[in-house]
């Protein structure tokens, strides 16, 4: 039986591997499940039921280093690959930026496109006295010390950053005084918060959608240009007098030394694929918000959020 | 009322012929893989997610196979630990504390057979917890913030020293030795990366998995080598199984008590089923009138990990199914399940969904009856499995142990990482001191640091808050007295056993 079943584990493993060889394939530089896996296997499957590729993509997980090592495997060992995109989100260029990647910079791979995010919010809970952004970042303005945030990512990482971009929008600039504990995920942070020990949390709209319909939070705002489809009570940033946009989007990357014929062909795939009624109703149901930047645009939007974020991380002292 | 109704929704998704035939496939396969060394429950059902979407199950199957194959695995875990001494998963590790022993004073059956009952037990009662306390303990999760995480895990290590081992020193030298390994890695608190030597691998840390399979597989194989086959672990026979009625009803205190905390370990996020089965070995050990047998295979010293870590493994479900936090490693892979199936775990999941919630609950309970069955008259179907002569066992213990590890990242640094921990635990081992310290150190270290650090973080660095609740005060006593207590017992209570060597 032993026997057997390690047959059966390597024949699995050396199908997939010889698979890797033939079909296309998009790496989820992360475990099953979270947001880079979801990018690959929802994206690569509508192209192919949609026509917009002649075959199925294979996924491949490959966790590690947050999304460095992938990135390292693509530049140094896949660099002409035509047949290979990466799932990639807001944290794999904030990570670019903040040096995380062990030298690796943004300009090693070309960026596709994203066709979806995830917005940003910041969340009390329901007994909290604060009834709007404005009073929130007010407080912790004015008594820092007394305000934690509570966020899914490590500190010095998005969650972290939109809330300091916040603050400085206020005119607020001594931002290494403003508080935040780094907890496991979305959930987490709200369980501390809704527990008493944070002030606010700070994330993305998916993680929080069961605590808003149960109604054990409130969400203060979203850092959206419009109010997010579904949610149109939530009021956005913008609206509160605070010009912050910050959302987490699902995108790809490709190799940088792709052929340019390559490259259009999957810019080409993944838009049709933004324009499609499935991708409209995967985002609806994993609560993303519309979002589209395919080709040149979006390398130059990439290009945008790597500076700001770079500028901002010195300023925190996360990097040099 | 609504009780009844719900089971009756639940029993009537469990019991249409493909969901009942998903937890029975669910709950072989998970046992196969709980019993190999290296595969755990978490790695077992990250495995076979890819299978769930290829099969086009919908979203109770899915669940249903998934978790069949956790509480399976739960329950596989315990075999290898009692005949080679190799915990076929994290949780089954205090297991071989006394699984062992026991199977080597030629009792291997009675172990299997009570580890079985106990493990079914404390699975069973912790499902039926789960159907009934679910919404209500949900809620406990909001009461541990830092402080009170960061006394509940000193808790953990400062019972690990004061009863866990007969030489407090070693037992603390290992412990430290498993706190500096967990501090590799990205520092969360600061985004900084600690004692990496800039190799992208070790960024997310030292994989736990990596760390058992090198400290207990590798090195077991390297002893072996060095024995050429005697003294080894490898060879216990397994006599004719019958069912030890005695040791059963001497045990059920034990296992009702491990149950109760078990579940609540289960509860707490990022506790977990390795903390439910250690703390119930723990407090099994120091309430014992006569300590003398425990590591020599104390009958009680199977029962209630057993059953501690199958109730850990109820437990965790309550938080991942009603705040979407996970209890464990693999109910974090099983939240990644439930998210790509498009169901978002919350409070309001039993009122929204209540045909996966309560499908699930009825298949766990049906699950818990076929796991009975497979582990007590058929353990010997899957012991054989590892009864293969050393010869050839060993060298598939060892493959297993490097696949396993390899499809875990895909990376060959993790196959040399597992290598190195191998020649660690033969060091260890020729040192006489325990691994299963190192290997809390490294699961729970992580934690604890950054509950401290957070904690730090929202006082200013005011110590005085690690004290700040009722909670926090009352694990902190429990801490101090579990590592001050036993130095002066230990006049008393191991007095007769003076003499006697270490096991």
């Amino acid at each position: 039986m032993r026997l057997f079943s390690k047959m059966a584990f390597a024949a699995v493993f050396s199908v997939g591997l010889a698979g890797q060889s033939i079909a296309a394939e998009c790496i989820a530089p992360a475990n099953p499940g979270g947001g880079w896996d979801f990018t690959c296997r929802s994206i690569t499957k509508i192209m192919h039921d949609i026509g917009a590729v002649e075959s199925p993509l294979q996924v491949t997980n490959m966790a590690g280093g947050g999304g460095g090592l992938a990135f390292t495997h693509v530049v140094n060992e896949r660099n002409t690959d035509d047949a290979l995109i990466v799932a990639a989100s807001t944290a794999t260029a904030t990570r670019l930026a903040q040096n995380a990647y062990s030298g690796m910079t943004a300009d090693q791979v070309r960026f596709l496109g994203a066709i979806g995010a995830d917005p940003g919010v910041i969340v009390v809970a329901k007994d909290s006295p604060y009834k709007d952004l404005n009073d929130l970042l007010d407080a912790v303005i004015a008594d820092p010390s007394k305000h934690a945030f509570a966020g899914g990512s490590a500190a010095g990482g998005y969650d972290h950053l939109k809330v300091l971009m916040a603050l400085k929008r206020k005119g607020f600039t001594d931002i290494k005084k403003v508080k935040y504990i780094g907890v496991d995920g979305d959930a987490d942070a709200i369980t501390q918060t809704v527990g008493g020990f944070t002030a606010a949390m700070t994330g993305d709209i998916s993680g929080v959608v069961g605590f808003i319909k149960s109604g054990d939070v409130r969400v203060l705002a979203s850092f959206t240009d419009e109010r997010i489809p579904g949610f149109e009570d939530i009021p956005t940033a913008k609206e509160q007098g605070i010009d912050v946009v910050a959302v987490n989007w699902r995108g790809l990357y490709t190799p940088k030394g792709a052929s340019d014929a390559s490259y259009r062909k999957w810019t080409d795939a993944l838009r049709k694929v933004g324009a499609s009624p499935e991708w409209k109703e995967a985002m609806m149901a994993n609560g993303l918000a519309p979002f589209n930047k395919v080709g040149g645009d979006f390398q130059s939007y990439v290009d945008g959020v790597i500076g700001e974020v770079r500028a901002m991380s010195v300023e925190l002292g996360v990097m040099k | 009322m609504d009780l009844l109704a719900n089971l009756a929704l639940g029993f009537s998704v469990a019991l249409t012929p493909t969901t009942l035939a998903l937890a029975i496939a669910g709950c072989v396969l998970g046992t196969m893989i709980g019993a190999l060394p290296g595969l755990g429950p978490s790695n077992g059902v990250a495995i076979l997610i890819p299978l769930s979407f290829s099969f086009g199950l919908d979203a109770t199957q899915a669940l249903v196979l998934m978790t069949s194959v956790y509480y399976g695995a739960m329950y596989g875990g315990r075999i290898s630990s009692i005949l080679l001494n190799i915990p076929g998963d994290e949780p089954a590790m205090m297991t071989t504390l006394d699984g062992y022993p026991l199977a080597k004073q030629g009792r291997a059956g009675d172990a299997l057979v009570l580890s079985g009952v106990a493990s079914f037990v404390g699975a069973l009662l912790a499902t039926i917890g789960l159907m009934l306390l679910a919404p209500i303990l949900a809620r406990v999760a909001f009461l541990f913030g830092p402080a009170e995480y960061f006394a509940l895990y000193l808790l953990a290590f400062c019972t690990l020293g004061g009863m866990g081992s007969n030489n407090q020193a070693k037992a603390a030298i290992a412990v430290c030795l498993g706190l500096g390994i967990a501090m590799i890695g990205v520092d969360s608190s600061t985004g900084m990366t600690r004692f990496t030597g800039g190799s992208l691998h070790l960024f997310d840390g030292v994989d736990f998995l990596v760390a058992i399979v090198g400290l207990f597989a590798v090195a077991e194989v390297f002893v072996f080598i060095e024995s050429h086959g005697r003294d080894s672990a490898i060879g216990v026979t397994l006599e004719k199984i019958r069912i030890p009625v005695r040791d059963i009803l001497a045990t059920r205190i034990t296992m009702l008590r491990a149950t109760a905390i078990g579940f609540v370990a289960g509860l707490l996020p990022g506790a977990g089923a390795s903390l439910g089965s250690f703390l119930a070995y723990m407090v099994e050990k120091s309430s014992a009138k006569d300590k003398s047998k425990f590591g020599k295979g104390d009958v009680r010293g199977i029962a209630a990990p057993e059953a501690g870590n199958n109730a850990a493994a109820g437990g965790a479900l309550v938080p991942m199914l009603t705040l979407g936090v996970p209890g464990s490693g693999t109910t974090a892979v099983l939240l990644a399940l439930l998210m790509t199936l498009n169901i978002t775990p919350g409070p309001l999941l039993f009122t929204e969904r209540p045909e996966v919630v309560w499908g699930l609950i009825a298949s766990l309970l049906i699950a818990n009856f076929v796991l009975l069955v497979l582990n007590v008259p058929m353990v010997k179907i899957f012991s054989r499995i590892l009864q293969v002569p050393a010869a050839i066992l060993l060298p598939g213990v060892t493959m297993v142990s490097f696949v396993g590890i390899y499809s875990l990242s895909g990376s060959h640094f993790d196959l040399l990482l597992m290598i190195g921990f191998g020649v660690l635990g033969y060091a260890l081992r020729k040192l006489s001191i325990p691994a299963v310290p190192v290997i809390l150190g490294i699961l729970l270290g992580g934690h604890m640091e950054v509950s401290l650090r957070r904690a730090m973080v929202l006082s200013d660095g005011d110590w005085t808050y690690l004290f700040g609740s009722p909670i926090a005060i009352g694990l902190w006593i429990a801490a101090v007295l579990g590592f001050i207590a036993p130095l002066f017992l230990r006049s008393y209570l191991k007095a007769p056993a003076a003499h006697k060597d270490e096991a």
